[in-house]
């Protein structure tokens, strides 16, 4: 990590917190920071020492090459990484300023405030409709209220108008994108303030991918965004702030790890970055 | 010089030979094993239609002293005693019915948690340690299964909780077999378990779903075709199984009264068939010997359709997700 790098972030992990509105250059509010946040799998350490904010109704982008560990920390952020039992998180991860890895924290509870959007589309193989519903039914919505939860939650994705007369079809039988802007939905359905997207588009072709990326722009009134993606051009176009990850031979297991080379403004990373790794991937001359 | 390309590409007759020969033997394997089943169907086909049209035409042979000549009527007595021409086939089935259902009655709840658990809850060298051990299980001979109902579920657990029933009885037949059936319906439970993919359990998760809830609404439903698929084999398992019945149903010889109550002794078809073939009843009649046939044939279709179900579901399941 260079000095300037690491002199940006540590000035904003400084002021990092809830509602902070102290950062160097203003900002609005933060709704989850991550500080020296290292992901293990078993004895490797696959991403290390990240500290970056994600500002409140805001798309945070994480773009970097493959293995750089962009996915293992979006996926640290609502706790999936739980999932896998050998997976460990070092450091704080923060949300509304409590520690998510925190004693007290169910993982559940944090998976219903921080929702989730998977690289490929995993719509449940049951009724357009019961995909919707799933969240709500688990969280106890009452009943007399899912049916205006379907619509607006589906309206909310841009795919009401598609689906609004075959609701009791099944949902395999949409197309990619479809079934992607239904797991949008679905994830809305549940009412989260953070949604975590990742690779959103990667399986899907340009049309819908455009489709995809002009709902984010209308969800980010509502909610905050932090997006993996492959696609460089994708974050410029999508995002307000932008973290570059890269990796790099750790000098302790002499295996590659990932690590956030800078975190800025889109429109800086893809400009005037700092870094000169930065630079180099963005402007094409690596990765 | 140049090649001469139709050297080249000559076809070589000796290996076109070769391989025309390893595709009749292999075609012969599959042709033989198909025949020889249907052989089977047909010799069971022809002495059960012989048995059927025996008691539709007494001869001397065939009079019981007591009720007189056969006749169809002889298929609905009730008891099953071929050395007297009781053919109440009824009293089989039923026998059979009841050990299929308190066997899975028994197998189906726990080889399903086993399942559960191994696919769902335990760790990968948990499931790697446990699953080669299920499969084990289900390869136990069933005469030690016999056994073991007869010398110890009889006694310490069926006598104990039911004072009346005989040392012999069907249910603890039953639950020998469902012992057999256990490993059985959790290995292919797992298996199906096992192939929803891991993106819905992901999906469920990242909803805020616990483990309990994703299992039980989406592994599960997604799941359920194989699921019930291995129910189906369980069962089909269940009502073939002889051994355990022939041991510990405790039907005497080669006779069965008709019985619903499974703490008195019974039989089954398959352990009618057994006692029967074995020839411990040596004066049986050829009318007697065609009715092991003819039980055979009925337990052939019963299985048949069952299997038939069965794979209809397991179709189901590799069209879905």
């Amino acid at each position: 990590m260079t000095e300037q790098s690491s002199s940006r972030i540590d000035q904003s992990a400084a002021v990092a917190g809830y509602a902070s509105a102290l950062d160097v250059e203003p900002k609005g509010p933060t709704v989850m920071n991550l500080d020296q946040v290292s992901v293990y799998y078993g004895d490797f350490r696959a991403v290390r020492d990240v500290t970056m904010p994600v500002y409140e109704h805001e798309i945070t982008a994480m773009i970097g090459p493959s293995g750089c560990g962009k996915s293992t920390v979006l996926r640290s952020l609502n706790r999936m990484n739980d999932l896998i039992p050998t997976a460990r998180v070092e450091g704080s991860i923060s949300y509304m300023g409590v520690d998510l890895y925190g004693p007290n924290v169910d993982p559940v509870e944090v998976r219903r405030r921080i929702g989730m959007v998977f690289q490929k589309p995993n719509p449940f193989p049951k009724s357009i409709r019961e995909n919707i519903t799933y969240g709500p039914k688990i969280a106890g919505i009452a009943k007399s209220e899912w049916p205006a939860l379907v619509e607006s939650s589906l309206r909310s994705a841009a795919i009401w108008d598609e689906v609004k007369d075959r609701l009791d079809d099944s949902a395999l039988g949409l197309s990619g994108g479809q079934q992607q802007r239904l797991c949008i939905a679905r994830a809305i359905a549940t009412k989260p303030d953070v949604l975590l997207m990742d690779e959103p588009c990667s399986a899907l072709d340009p049309i819908a991918t455009g489709r995809i990326e002009d709902l984010m722009q209308q969800l980010k009134d509502e909610y905050s965004i932090v997006i993996v993606t492959h696609n460089m051009q994708q974050a410029a176009r999508v995002s307000d702030h932008c973290a570059f990850f890269t990796t790099e031979v750790d000098a302790d297991s002499e295996r590659r790890t990932g690590q956030l080379v800078e975190f800025s403004e889109t429109t800086r990373i893809f400009s005037n970055p700092s870094d000169e790794r930065t630079e180099n991937y963005v402007t094409g001359r690596f990765g | 010089m140049a090649p001469n390309p139709e050297r080249l590409l000559r076809a070589n007759p000796r290996r076109q030979l070769k391989e025309r020969l390893v595709k009749a033997l292999v075609a012969a394997a599959a042709l033989l094993s198909v025949l020889i089943s249907i052989a089977i169907v047909a010799s069971l086909v022809v002495r059960a239609l012989q048995f059927v049209t025996g008691l539709m035409a007494p001869t001397a042979d065939t009079m019981d002293e007591a009720t007189g000549p056969v006749s169809l009527w002889n298929l609905v007595a009730d008891q099953w005693a071929p050395r007297f021409f009781e053919f109440g086939i009824g009293t089989l089935i039923v026998g059979s019915l009841l050990v299929t259902v308190i066997a899975m009655a028994l197998a189906t709840p726990i080889g399903l948690g086993a399942a559960i658990y191994l696919s769902e809850y335990a760790d990968a060298r948990v499931r790697r340690i446990v699953k080669p051990i299920l499969e084990v299980l289900a390869g136990i001979p069933s005469v030690v299964l016999g056994f073991f109902a007869l010398r110890w579920i009889s006694p310490n657990l069926v006598q104990v909780i039911f004072p009346s029933a005989g040392g012999q009885n069907l249910l603890a037949a039953g639950l020998g077999v469902g012992l057999l059936t256990i490993p059985l319906i959790a290995s292919i439970s797992e298996d199906a378990m096992a192939s929803v993919p891991d993106a819905l359990r992901q999906a469920s998760a990242g909803l805020g779903a616990r483990k309990r809830r994703t299992t039980l609404s989406v592994v599960l439903p997604a799941a359920v075709s194989g699921l019930v698929a291995a129910l189906i084999v369980a069962v089909s398992r269940a009502i073939g199984e002889t051994m355990v019945v022939f041991l510990a149903a405790g039907a005497s010889g080669n006779s069965a009264q008709f019985t619903a109550n499974p703490l008195d002794r019974g039989s089954t078809m398959t352990a009618a068939m057994a006692s029967q073939a074995s020839g411990t009843d040596g004066t049986i009649s050829e009318l007697g010997f065609n009715s092991l046939f003819f039980v055979g044939f009925v337990l052939f279709v019963i299985t048949l359709l069952l299997n038939l179900l069965a794979d209809r579901f397991v179709r189901r399941v590799r069209q879905s997700y």
